[in-house]
């Protein structure tokens, strides 16, 4: 025991960060996970943030938990509680905790570097050894030792530990050796605690009721399940982080709800392509053919999907993309978020084309617009990006439950039936019958009056080949008209009034959402409120303009570096852009409200000054 | 200028068993260079489907980009069709395909977009066995960016300039067969009587059905020193194996050949009759079909006609366990799990 605590910090109870420090491929994940799902079992609200490299073995990981019992949906960007097990990044870890926090290393191997701080509390305990005495193989060793550590956390802040072992129960389900082996390693840590450290920490963990109605499920998961609820029956993709665990989610609840028990039979496709280029081209067929269908991909797939998606909006055929943005440009950092497709997927594809964008700012958006992406696409006859990142997409978030309405019917938008054709005199693909920019289609096979020839060339109404002006210009102009119709279908944006009179506003989007939030609280506090809009879809709607208008100095707050949210601001509105600051984050990890606070601060000082 | 339907005189012309006469299986006038073989491949597209008495919205058409994609436009009118873009539309026809196995996909495509740009999706549509027939309307050239070399011109064959390609061809044929195509064939544009056959025993047959048809391009691609012009393939085009499709309701009249032929029964009906003309030539032995290929012929013959063909192989569908119903005709409250399922299913996310 290597204890020294020269100060006596307060006693911060649901309220602090406890990080975890590791080594890529060691298993830490399901430690981390289950410590986290702990302390929400115990009606703590959390914030999980898995920070990882683009790497399968060696490199360094990180995962953080911030419990917040005011409920904060994002990274507080400090850390009280360092469990520390990579000695590759212990110094770095060590510089990182807290005045008067606490520090948890292995104490297997000696570390005098250790007494580098005064300030801290630095525990010790033998997790390798114990592992070591304990369990016989070396990978068995590896993994135990996380549990070990669950097991010392869980004895140090009072983390519930009958809640743990219901949770290692459920993970392991029938195989009743690894919930013995489990439970075995985290009693060694709780042990040890318990017999070493008697004082209690002044990081601690008590039981609240904030959690009920809540669950802790990752964006990806949730945005494939929306897909099974909107009835989509094909998927094609290639593998690409970060939005690898999309298909995973769809591909795991289809398999769970979607496979007939007697025949075997599926109702549900899924191809994976052999590139991004085909991926996109295999939706759009399934599209065409009249099937929901979707890709999920990330930046680098955009890219390559591009000359298809330009083929999507001009043949008008419906197909929704995932995007699940991680930091670029090229192959950039795979493994961290951004924001940074926003003006890539607004306008997609050589030629003149704009998109249908929706923007979910956690889980349960995902969820619900992942369902309104495919109405949307179905209704306007186009593509639909469904714009997510890392941050979103792959970690687990706190949402309220998900609901279902039963009486949900697809929009499936003007799709003619053989009886609707066999009472028409002629039908033509592009024409405008009702007046409102959308076409009928018709579905391959359902009657030969509905035949027409989807081509990527100029094409008059008609859906005929043309190379005439006039008829070129006039379904490019039905098109635009058609987009900016999009603009009352997409979610309107979520407006946050602060009750105070104030000329500055903030705007965001996505994942920033959280950590807006809690910096708007921060002004509140420090009386200097701001009215706040999220703007959630694309094509803006008129609400967006008219909240510019309504104020005089608006901070656009966005995860990328050039400022792409302002740039369609500026572009697809009359706002006067020197109203717009940007306030950009763009360092790949998930937004953090420090950042926020101390950006608009500092302009201000500088404007004031 | 915009498309020109063609005019349409039925009068007297014979009706298939659904009543149609053949004019009811063109489209619209074709564009290409007078002469041009594809327009040939188009005529026996139109005879093939009508002779099969194919209702026409039972068939969809998907291309890429080129003179050969162009050609869907110009037969079956009355089918859905889908000019996709330059070399993807194999990855179009798996998406449409695996939502609607019912239909009878009919792919058309040349040397650039199928062996160039286009060559990761053929090889890919072949390995997965999509269910289509996949036609290479296959002419050495590039015809609409006026002349240049495809990479299936032959080496020593000559451009319009008299520059002879040094590159090695890519033979679709062979890529196929490797690739575990079950139906491979080559063809001619200006033999007619073989090629229809096999375009009616390519749409019945269950998986990959490759035919790289021989077309020659008029303009780019027709002089002396070409391997690929008229002239030239006329006169070395070889039938190693002769082929007659018989609708599997037609009485199957004629005493079978006593030597060489071989009688196989298409799993979507229909019978191919095969007759060797080469006695040691076997059509279900692809290891002898890859090396005859592969095999520089003493007298320069192209060889032609089904060479390859293995009907028990399983396609896409069956790979992926689809349902018979087709995917865009199941409905939402069998889709959907519902709001109850959503509720159990959420315990494991508490």
């Amino acid at each position: 025991m290597n204890a020294v605590a020269k100060i006596q910090p307060d006693v911060r109870v649901n309220d602090f960060v406890l990080k975890i420090a590791n080594v890529n491929g060691t298993g830490s994940a399901s430690a981390n996970g289950l410590l986290m799902k702990a302390i929400f079992r115990m009606g703590v609200p959390v914030v999980g943030k898995n920070l990882f490299p683009s790497n399968i073995q060696g490199l360094p990981t990180w995962y953080e938990i911030r419990l917040t019992k005011d409920g904060y949906k994002s990274r507080a960007g400090t850390t009280e509680f360092m469990v520390a097990m990579n000695a590759e990044t212990y110094d770095q870890d060590l510089a990182e905790v807290s005045p008067g926090g606490v520090l948890l290393y292995d104490d297997t191997w000696p570390r005098p570097e250790m007494h580098a701080r005064e300030d801290i509390t630095a525990i010790g305990v033998p997790l390798a050894r114990m592992c070591n005495a304990e369990f016989d193989n070396a990978r068995t060793r590896v993994l135990m030792k996380n549990m070990a550590y669950v097991g010392a956390v869980a004895a140090l802040t009072g983390i519930d530990v009958e809640v743990i072992r219901g949770l290692v129960e459920e993970m392991f389900g029938t195989k009743a050796h690894l919930i013995e082996a489990n439970m075995r390693a985290i009693q060694l840590g709780l042990d040890y605690i318990r017999e070493k450290h008697a004082e209690p920490l002044n990081l601690r963990v008590e039981p609240m009721d904030k959690t009920a109605g809540h669950i802790m499920i990752d964006g990806n998961t949730a945005a494939g399940l929306g897909a099974v609820y909107a009835g989509a029956t094909f998927g094609a993709w290639y593998p690409i982080t970060p939005s690898t665990s999309l298909m995973d989610g769809y591909k795991a609840f289809c398999e769970k709800f979607r496979v007939d028990p007697e025949t075997g039979e599926k109702n549900f496709c899924i191809i994976q392509a052999e590139d991004e280029l085909a991926s996109i081209g295999m939706a759009i067929g399934a599209g065409w053919n009249g099937a929901r269908a979707f890709t999920p991909t990330s930046g680098p797939g955009i890219s390559l999907m591009s000359e298809f998606i330009g083929f999507a909006y001009y043949g008008e055929v419906p197909v929704v993309l995932f995007d699940v943005q991680r930091a670029g440009p090229s192959t950039g950092l795979p493994t961290r978020t951004q924001q940074c497709d926003l003006t890539l997927a607004a306008y997609a594809s050589h030629g003149d084309t704009k998109h249908i964008c929706v923007y979910p700012a956690d889980p349960r958006e995902c969820f619900e617009m992942s369902v309104l992406s495919f109405d949307l696409a179905e209704r306007f006859q186009a593509p639909v990006f469904f714009m997510t990142d890392l941050d979103i997409g792959m970690n687990d978030w706190m949402v309220e439950e998900l609901d279902w309405d039963d009486s949900y019917v697809p929009d499936r938008g003007k799709v003619l039936s053989a009886e609707d054709l066999e009472a028409m005199d002629k039908y033509y693909r592009y024409e405008d019958r009702d007046g409102d920019h959308i076409p009928y289609r018709t579905i391959p096979g359902v009657h030969p009056k509905g035949a027409y020839f989807t081509r990527g060339s100029g094409h008059n109404w008609k859906g005929g080949y043309t190379e005439d002006s006039d008829e070129y210009k006039e379904v490019l102009d039905r098109l635009t008209r058609k987009w900016e119709s999009a603009a009352d279908a997409v979610p309107g944006p979520v407006i946050v009034e602060c009750g105070k009179p104030t000329r500055r506003a903030i705007i965001s989007i996505g994942g920033c959402d959280g950590a807006v939030r809690e910096a708007l609280d921060r002004f509140n506090a420090a009386d200097q409120p701001l009215n706040y809009l999220r703007v959630r879809g694309f094509p803006f709607n008129s609400e967006i303009e008219a909240f510019m208008d309504a104020h005089d100095e608006i901070f656009v707050v966005e995860q990328n570096r050039d400022a792409q949210l302002r740039t369609l601001l500026i572009n697809e509105t009359a706002v006067d852009k020197t109203k717009l600051v940007p306030i950009l984050d763009y360092a790949g990890m998930p937004a953090n409200p420090e950042f926020i606070y101390d950006a608009i601060t500092a302009h201000c000082e500088t404007e004031e000054a | 200028m915009t498309s020109m339907p063609k005019p349409k005189i039925s009068k007297h012309l014979p009706t298939n068993k659904l009543g149609l006469t053949i004019r009811h299986y063109e489209g619209v006038m074709s564009t290409l260079c007078a002469g041009c073989g594809h327009d040939s491949v188009t005529a026996a597209l139109v005879q093939a489907f009508w002779e099969l008495d194919l209702a026409p919205e039972s068939a969809a058409k998907v291309s890429g980009i080129g003179c050969s994609s162009k050609t869907t436009a110009y037969f079956m009118g009355q089918s859905h069709g889908i000019n996709t873009v330059h070399g993807r539309m194999p990855s179009v026809a798996t998406g449409a395909n695996a939502v609607n196995g019912d239909l009878h996909y009919i792919g058309i495509s040349g040397d650039g977009d199928s062996l160039s740009i286009g060559f990761g999706q053929f090889a890919h549509a072949i390995r997965r066995n999509l269910n289509m027939l996949y036609m290479i309307e296959n002419n050495g050239v590039y015809g609409l960016t006026k002349g240049q070399f495809s990479a299936s011109a032959d080496i020593g064959t000559k451009s319009k300039k008299g520059i002879a390609n040094e590159q090695t061809p890519i033979d679709p044929c062979i890529q196929a067969l490797t690739l575990g195509a079950g139906f491979v064939a080559r063809g001619f544009s200006g033999d007619k009587s073989q090629l229809v056959p096999l375009i009616k025993a390519g749409l019945m047959h269950k998986g990959f059905a490759l035919i790289d048809v021989i077309s020659p391009c008029v303009t780019f691609n027709d002089h002396a020193g070409s391997t690929k012009s008229y002239a030239h393939t006329y006169k070395y085009y070889h039938p190693l194996v002769h082929t007659d499709f018989v609708a599997q309701a037609d009485e199957i009249t004629g005493a079978p050949d006593a030597d060489g032929l071989l009688s196989v029964t298409l799993h979507d009906g229909g019978v191919l009759r095969l007759r060797q003309t080469e006695s040691d030539y076997d059509p279900r032995d692809r290891a002898q079909a890859i090396e005859t290929l592969m095999t520089p012929s003493d007298t320069g013959e192209i060889r032609t006609g089904l060479l390859y063909l293995n009907e028990d192989m399983g396609d896409m569908h069956a790979a992926n366990s689809l349902p018979a119903t087709p995917l865009n005709a199941i409905s939402q409250d069998v889709l959907c799990p519902g709001s109850e399922a959503l509720a159990k299913l959420q315990a494991r996310y508490r």
